[in-house]
C-alpha cells in the first residue's frame, strides 16, 4: 500500500498542495482519505521537489489541513471499459448510480493516447437521424464530431436526445454513450426517459454529471465517455455515437481550475490551452485503418448570451467538422427543430453523402438549397427596407421557397424520424417553386428525374403586373420542367 | 565531450526544471526520465535549467534522471521524406503505432539507398555540388549534395547501398553520410537572395488571377473556422505548380491528415509521372499531439523544405494552423512565467513569426541553381477577429493576404477570398512577367474585375436602401456583372472534378467570356433593351462551364461565351 501524506500546506478553490512528498510523478491520480467522510479523489497538476499540487475533483469544500491523508496512485487515472458498460448509468466518476456493481473491464488511462494519424480512416459512411434537415444539409459521418451549438432555453436535449436515440448506420452495433456534465435534474430525467428504449436494448451508456455535483469532476466525465467509447468501437467493433452536453459547463471547470492556479488567461478568462483540452476529447472521436468499429461525437454547447464569438463554441467549431447551429429567430418562427441552417455545416458531408453513400442528387441538392436560402435571406433583408413589393418577382419567389422549405423540410416533431427519401423528396418540392433558371447547381438530367411539376406557393409570388408579362421566362422554364416530369 | 547529467527538479505539464546540467547549452536536448522524453533546453539560471518537453510528461517526477546530449533539435533529411508522414520532430508516423504514446520506440529506417554517382574520386567539390543521385528515392529525382561545410578532393565513392546514417562519399577525410541531420530552428544556407518575380501558379482562379503569389514569397489565409482555409490550402497543395510540396498539420485534425494522405496516394501528378503524395512531405502534429512538438514541427517544415530548394527545387510550405503554433509559444511563454503582452501572447511573437516567414525566398542555392521556398500560412483568429495579435502581426511579414470572408463562406461562395480585404503586393509585377510571357492583357482584366466587384459592392448597399428598381440601367448591369463574376470565376468548388483546378488558360478565358459578356450587356442597355430583360436572360450556361469544361479548356469556355453573346445581341 502506498504512502499516505498528510502535511497539507494549502488549500485554494479546487487545489490542495501537500508537502513532504517523495518521487510523486505529474498527471498522477490520488486518493485523498477524509477523517470521517467519504474518499475524495484528485490529479496531480504540478511537482516541485516535495510538493504536489493537487486538483480535487470533488473540491475542497470541508477539507482542513489536518484532517487529509493523500495517497499516491504511481500512474494516472485508469477506468476499467469493455462491454460490461452496456446498459449501465454512472455518476460523473463512473461509479454506478443504478445499484449495480462496480463496472469491470481491462484498466486504460482515461486521457487516452493520441491516434496516430497515418492509421486514421477518413470517415466516410453516413450516420442516418431520421432529422430531415440534419440528414439533407448537414449529414453526420460515422466516426465524425459534429457539435450543436445553442442557446439556454433553445429545444437543443430534445435534439440530441432525438439523434441518440434515432441514429443508426448501415452495420450493426450501434451504441450511443451520453455523458451528461452539469445538467439540472429535470434535465437528466428528461435524457433517461426520451433514451429508455436504447437503454433498455443495452445499447447505451450513461454518465451523469448533475448542475449540484462537484464541478471538478466534470473535467473527468468526457473522458471517462470517450475512453469507455474507444474499447467498444476499436476494441469490440462497435459503432458508438458519443453524445456530451453540456461542453459550456466543462469548460467552466477547466477555467476554474486555471483561475485558481492564478494562470494567465487568454480570452475571457479561459485558459490559453483551452485549445488542446477541448481538442483531448474532440479529436478522440475517427476510425481506425482494418478494424470495424467507430467513435463519432457530438458535443452539445451553450453559447453564453448567444455568441458565437465567445471562446467555447468558438474553440469547438475550429476543432469539430462543423457544427450544427441552433437560433433563437428560427426557434421564435415554431420550427423544430430551429437549425440555423446557414451558419451550420457537416465538413465531412462530402464525403459521407453522396454517390454510393446516400443518393446521386444529394449533394447537389444541399447545395442548391443552401444556395438558395442564402439569396433567400438577402432578398428578406431588402425586403425589410423597401418593402416586400418593391422585390424582383425572383426574389419574392426566393421568399416563397423559404417559408414552404422551412414547413415541408426542417420542421418535424422531436418523436419523429424520417427516412432520408423522404427527407431528399421535400427538398425537390420546395425547390419547384424556385424558376428553372435558379437551379444553377442541379444538372438536367437531375432536374428531369427528380424536379416535380411547379406547385403553387403559399404566397404566390407572380405579380400580376408582371412587365414582362405572357414572355416571362420563369413561365417557359416551368413548363419544360414539367415536361420532362410527365416523360416516359 | 564527456555529456552532463541532472535531476529533474520540477515538472508543471510540458515545464521542467531540472538541477545539476552542467555546461548545457540553451537549444540543446536533454533526455528525461526513464522514458527519455526528448526535451529542449530554454532557460538558464545559475544549476538550474528550464526545458520545454516534447512529449506528455505524465509520470516525470523529481529525483528522475536528465541527461544533456550536445544536440540541438534536429531532423534526419535525406531520401525517403516524399510521399512519407512525420510527426513535429520529424520522426516517422508512417510505421509507427496505432495509438502513440511516449514511450514507442524510435523508428529508425533500415532501408539501404543506391547512390548513382556525378563525381569520380579525385572531383574536387564544394558546398552544394552534386555527389550523386538516388534513383529510387521516387519521381522527384533525388539530389545528394556537398553539405554547406564540406569542400575538397572526392576520395572515396561508396559502391554498395547504404543506410541514411551510413557514410556516402569521403571529401578530404570528411565521411559524408547519405542522411543529414540538421538542426531545425537553423535556416540552411544560400548563396544569395533574387529579386525576380515569377508566379506561382496554384490552380486556384481568385488567386492566379486576382491575388497571385509570386514563387519564394509569404502568403498568408486568415479565416474563422469553416471559412475554408483548409481546403484552399489542400487545393495549391494539390495544384500548384511545385516540384515539391511540405504540409504541416500543426495543431489540427486527425481526419484531414488521414484524408490528406488517402487523397494524394490517389491523384496521378502530370509533372512527374508519378502520385501526388510522391512530391509531397507530410508533418502531422495533431491537437492531441503534445503541444511543444507543433512549436517545432513548423520549423521541421521550413527545414525539409529548404533541403529539397538546395537541389533546385520550388518548395511550397503550407502550414495550417500558424495559429496553433503561436498558441504553443504562449502557452509556454505562460508557463515560464514571462510576463504577457497581448492576449497574453508573449512579446517575442512578432519577432518569431518574422522569422518563420522569412525562411521563405527565391535564391541561388549554395550549388548555383535557382529554387524558391514559397510559405503560405493558414490564421484562424479566435472569434473571427481581425485585429487579434496573430492576424496583425503576420500581415507585416508577408506578400500576399488571402482573407476569408465568413458571409461569403456562410453564402457558400467558396473559396471565401474576400476581394475587399486581401493583397498582393506582387500584382503589378506579376502583370509584367504575363506581359513578357505573351500575355499583355492579364493586368487589364485583373483591374477591369476588381473596379467592377468593388462597383458593385457599392451599388448593392446602395440598392438595400434604395430598391434595385431605382438604379439606372447601366448600374444594374454592373451589379449582373458583380454577380456574373463571382459566381463564374471566383466561385470554384475543390471537390468538381473538372473546376477544382484550373489552368492559365482557362481562368484567363473564363475571366475574359465574363467581361465580354458584362460589356455585352451593357451594350443592350445603352441600345434601350430594358435591364429587367437583360436581367432575367438566362445565364446559367455562362456560369456553369467552368464545371462542364475540363481543367485546361480555354476553346470549350471561348465557344460557350460566342453562344451566350450570340443568344444576348438577339435580345431587343
Ligand atoms: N473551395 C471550396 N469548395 C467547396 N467547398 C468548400 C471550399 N472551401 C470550403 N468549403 C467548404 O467549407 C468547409 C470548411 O472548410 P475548411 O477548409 O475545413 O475550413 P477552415 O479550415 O477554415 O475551418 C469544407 O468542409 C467545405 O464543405
Ligand atoms: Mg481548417
Amino acid at each position: 500500500m502506498s504512502v499516505a501524506y498528510s502535511d497539507v500546506r494549502e488549500l485554494k478553490g479546487p487545489l490542495l498542495v501537500v508537502g513532504d512528498v517523495d518521487r510523486v510523478g505529474w498527471d498522477e491520480f490520488a486518493t485523498l482519505e477524509v477523517a470521517g467522510a467519504p474518499d475524495r479523489h484528485g490529479l496531480v497538476l504540478e511537482v516541485d521537489e516535495d510538493l504536489a499540487v493537487v486538483q480535487v475533483l470533488e473540491g475542497t469544500d470541508g477539507l482542513s489541513p489536518g484532517g487529509v491523508w493523500v495517497r499516491f496512485e504511481g500512474r494516472p487515472l485508469h477506468v476499467r471499459v469493455g462491454t460490461d458498460w452496456y446498459g449501465r448509468v454512472c455518476n460523473g466518476r463512473g461509479e454506478p448510480l443504478d445499484g449495480g456493481p462496480p463496472v469491470a473491464g481491462v484498466a486504460r488511462p482515461v486521457s487516452g493516447w493520441p491516434l496516430n494519424p497515418t492509421h486514421r480512416e477518413p470517415p466516410r459512411e453516413p450516420v442516418l437521424t431520421g432529422v430531415s434537415v440534419l440528414d439533407t444539409l448537414t449529414t453526420l459521418v460515422r466516426g465524425q464530431k459534429l457539435p450543436i451549438f445553442s442557446v439556454p432555453g433553445l429545444p437543443h436535449l430534445a435534439l440530441a436526445t432525438q439523434v441518440a436515440g434515432r441514429a443508426t448506420t448501415a452495420g450493426e452495433g450501434f451504441r450511443v454513450v451520453f455523458a451528461g456534465m452539469g445538467l439540472t435534474h429535470a434535465d437528466i430525467g428528461y435524457v433517461r426517459d426520451r433514451l429508455e428504449e436504447r437503454s433498455a436494448a443495452g445499447e447505451l451508456v450513461l454518465l451523469l454529471n448533475a448542475a449540484d455535483d462537484p464541478v471538478i469532476e466534470r473535467i473527468l466525465t468526457p473522458r471517462i465517455a470517450l475512453s469507455v467509447a474507444e474499447e467498444l468501437a476499436f476494441g469490440h467493433g462497435d459503432d458508438v455515437l458519443v453524445v456530451m452536453s453540456d461542453m459550456t459547463s466543462y469548460a467552466e471547470a477547466v477555467r476554474e481550475v486555471a483561475a485558481a492556479r492564478r494562470e494567465i488567461p487568454a480570452r475571457r478568462g479561459y485558459p490559453g490551452y483551452l485549445y488542446s483540452d477541448l481538442a483531448s476529447l474532440y479529436e478522440r472521436c475517427g476510425r481506425i485503418h482494418g478494424r470495424a468499429g467507430s467513435v463519432t461525437v457530438v458535443p452539445v454547447l451553450t453559447m453564453p448570451g448567444g455568441d458565437l464569438t465567445h471562446p467555447v463554441p468558438d474553440l469547438t467549431g475550429y476543432i469539430t467538422e462543423g457544427q450544427v447551429v441552433l437560433a433563437p429567430e428560427v426557434h421564435a418562427r415554431g420550427v423544430y427543430p430551429p437549425v440555423d441552417v446557414l451558419s451550420s455545416l457537416s465538413r465531412l458531408m462530402r464525403s459521407g453523402a453522396g454517390p454510393g453513400r446516400t443518393r446521386d442528387d444529394h449533394l447537389p441538392v444541399a447545395a442548391q438549397v443552401l444556395a438558395a436560402l442564402a439569396r433567400a435571406r438577402e432578398a428578406a433583408e431588402l425586403g425589410e427596407l423597401v418593402g416586400v413589393s418593391a422585390l424582383s418577382d425572383t426574389d419574392r419567389a426566393y421568399l416563397a421557397f423559404r417559408g414552404v422549405v422551412e414547413r415541408d423540410l426542417f420542421a418535424q416533431t422531436d418523436d419523429e424520424g424520417r427516412s432520408l427519401v423522404d427527407s431528399l423528396t421535400r427538398a425537390w418540392s420546395a425547390l419547384a417553386v424556385l424558376p428553372r433558371r435558379e437551379l444553377t447547381m442541379l444538372s438536367a438530367a437531375m432536374v428531369a428525374e427528380h424536379l416535380p411539376a411547379a406547385t403553387a406557393p403559399p404566397d404566390d409570388p407572380d405579380d400580376p403586373d408582371d412587365p414582362d408579362g405572357p414572355d416571362d421566362p420563369d413561365d417557359t422554364d416551368d413548363d419544360r420542367a414539367g415536361d420532362a416530369e410527365d416523360g416516359p | 565531450m564527456e555529456l552532463s547529467t541532472g535531476r529533474v527538479s520540477r515538472v508543471n505539464g510540458p515545464l521542467v526544471e531540472v538541477l545539476g546540467l552542467d555546461g548545457v547549452a540553451m537549444a540543446e536536448v536533454v533526455r528525461l526520465g526513464p522514458q527519455r522524453i526528448a526535451a529542449e533546453v530554454v532557460g538558464l539560471a545559475g544549476a538550474r535549467a528550464t526545458l520545454q518537453a516534447y512529449e506528455y510528461t505524465g509520470g516525470l517526477r523529481p529525483g528522475d534522471h536528465a541527461e544533456a546530449t550536445g544536440d540541438r533539435l534536429a531532423g534526419l533529411l535525406g531520401p525517403g521524406l516524399l510521399g512519407q508522414a512525420f510527426d513535429g520532430l520529424l520522426r516517422p508516423l508512417s510505421g509507427a503505432p496505432v495509438w502513440l504514446s511516449p514511450d514507442r520506440p524510435d523508428i529508425v529506417s533500415d532501408r539501404r539507398w543506391h547512390l548513382e554517382p556525378a563525381v569520380e574520386v579525385g572531383a574536387e567539390v564544394r558546398p552544394g555540388d552534386l555527389l550523386g543521385t538516388v534513383p529510387e528515392a521516387g519521381p522527384v529525382v533525388h539530389r545528394f549534395l556537398v553539405p554547406a561545410a564540406v569542400s575538397g578532393t572526392v576520395t572515396w565513392l561508396t559502391a554498395d547501398p547504404v543506410l541514411l546514417s551510413e557514410p556516402a562519399v569521403r571529401v578530404g577525410d570528411v565521411a559524408v553520410p547519405l542522411g543529414e541531420r540538421w538542426p531545425v530552428r537553423v535556416p540552411r544556407p544560400f548563396t544569395e537572395r533574387l529579386g525576380d518575380v515569377v508566379p506561382l501558379h496554384t490552380g486556384q482562379r481568385v488567386l492566379d488571377l486576382v491575388y497571385p503569389i509570386a514563387r519564394g514569397a509569404a502568403a498568408a489565409v486568415p479565416g474563422g473556422f469553416g471559412t475554408g482555409k483548409t481546403l484552399l490550402l489542400q487545393q495549391i497543395a494539390k495544384w500548384s505548380e511545385a516540384d515539391v510540396i511540405v504540409y504541416v498539420g500543426c495543431g489540427e485534425r486527425g481526419n484531414e491528415m488521414a484524408e490528406v494522405l488517402t487523397e494524394l496516394a490517389q491523384v496521378p501528378d502530370e509533372r512527374t509521372g508519378g502520385r501526388l503524395v510522391d512530391r509531397t512531405v507530410i508533418i502531422a502534429n495533431t491537437s492531441n499531439m503534445p503541444m511543444m512538438a507543433r512549436e517545432a514541427s513548423i520549423h521541421s517544415g521550413i527545414a525539409v523544405a529548404e533541403y529539397y530548394r538546395d537541389m533546385g527545387y520550388d518548395t511550397v510550405v503550407i502550414a495550417d494552423s500558424t495559429s496553433r503554433w503561436a498558441e504553443a509559444l504562449r502557452e509556454f511563454a505562460n508557463r515560464t512565467g514571462e510576463l504577457p503582452a497581448e492576449e497574453g501572447y508573449p512579446a517575442t511573437l512578432a519577432s518569431e513569426l518574422a522569422a518563420f516567414y522569412e525562411r521563405a525566398g527565391l535564391v541561388t542555392t549554395l550549388g548555383g541553381r535557382t529554387a524558391s521556398t514559397t510559405v503560405i500560412g493558414a490564421v484562424s483568429p479566435p472569434g473571427g477577429d481581425m485585429s487579434e495579435p496573430v492576424t496583425t502581426a503576420t500581415q507585416r511579414f508577408i506578400r500576399s493576404l488571402w482573407l476569408l470572408d465568413r458571409d461569403l463562406a456562410y453564402a457558400r461562395h467558396y473559396p471565401a477570398v474576400s476581394w475587399a480585404g486581401s493583397f498582393a503586393r506582387d500584382a503589378d509585377a506579376i502583370g509584367a512577367w504575363h506581359a513578357a510571357q505573351g500575355d499583355p492583357g492579364w493586368a487589364a482584366r485583373r483591374a477591369s474585375a476588381t473596379a467592377i466587384l468593388a462597383e458593385a459592392d457599392r451599388l448593392a448597399s446602395l440598392a438595400e436602401v434604395i430598391g434595385t428598381a431605382s438604379l439606372p440601367a447601366h448600374e444594374r448591369m454592373v451589379l449582373l456583372g458583380g454577380r456574373l463574376l463571382r459566381e463564374t470565376v471566383l466561385q470554384q468548388n475543390a471537390l468538381s472534378p473538372e473546376d477544382g483546378r484550373c489552368s492559365p488558360a482557362k481562368g484567363a478565358a473564363l475571366l475574359t467570356a465574363v467581361l465580354d459578356v458584362i460589356d455585352a450587356c451593357q451594350r443592350l442597355v445603352a441600345r434601350g433593351v430594358a435591364a429587367t430583360t437583360v436581367e432575367e436572360t438566362d445565364l446559367a450556361d455562362l456560369i456553369r462551364v467552368r464545371e462542364e469544361v475540363g481543367p485546361a479548356d480555354a476553346d470549350g469556355v471561348s465557344r460557350r461565351r460566342d453562344e451566350v453573346l450570340a443568344r444576348l445581341e438577339a435580345l431587343r
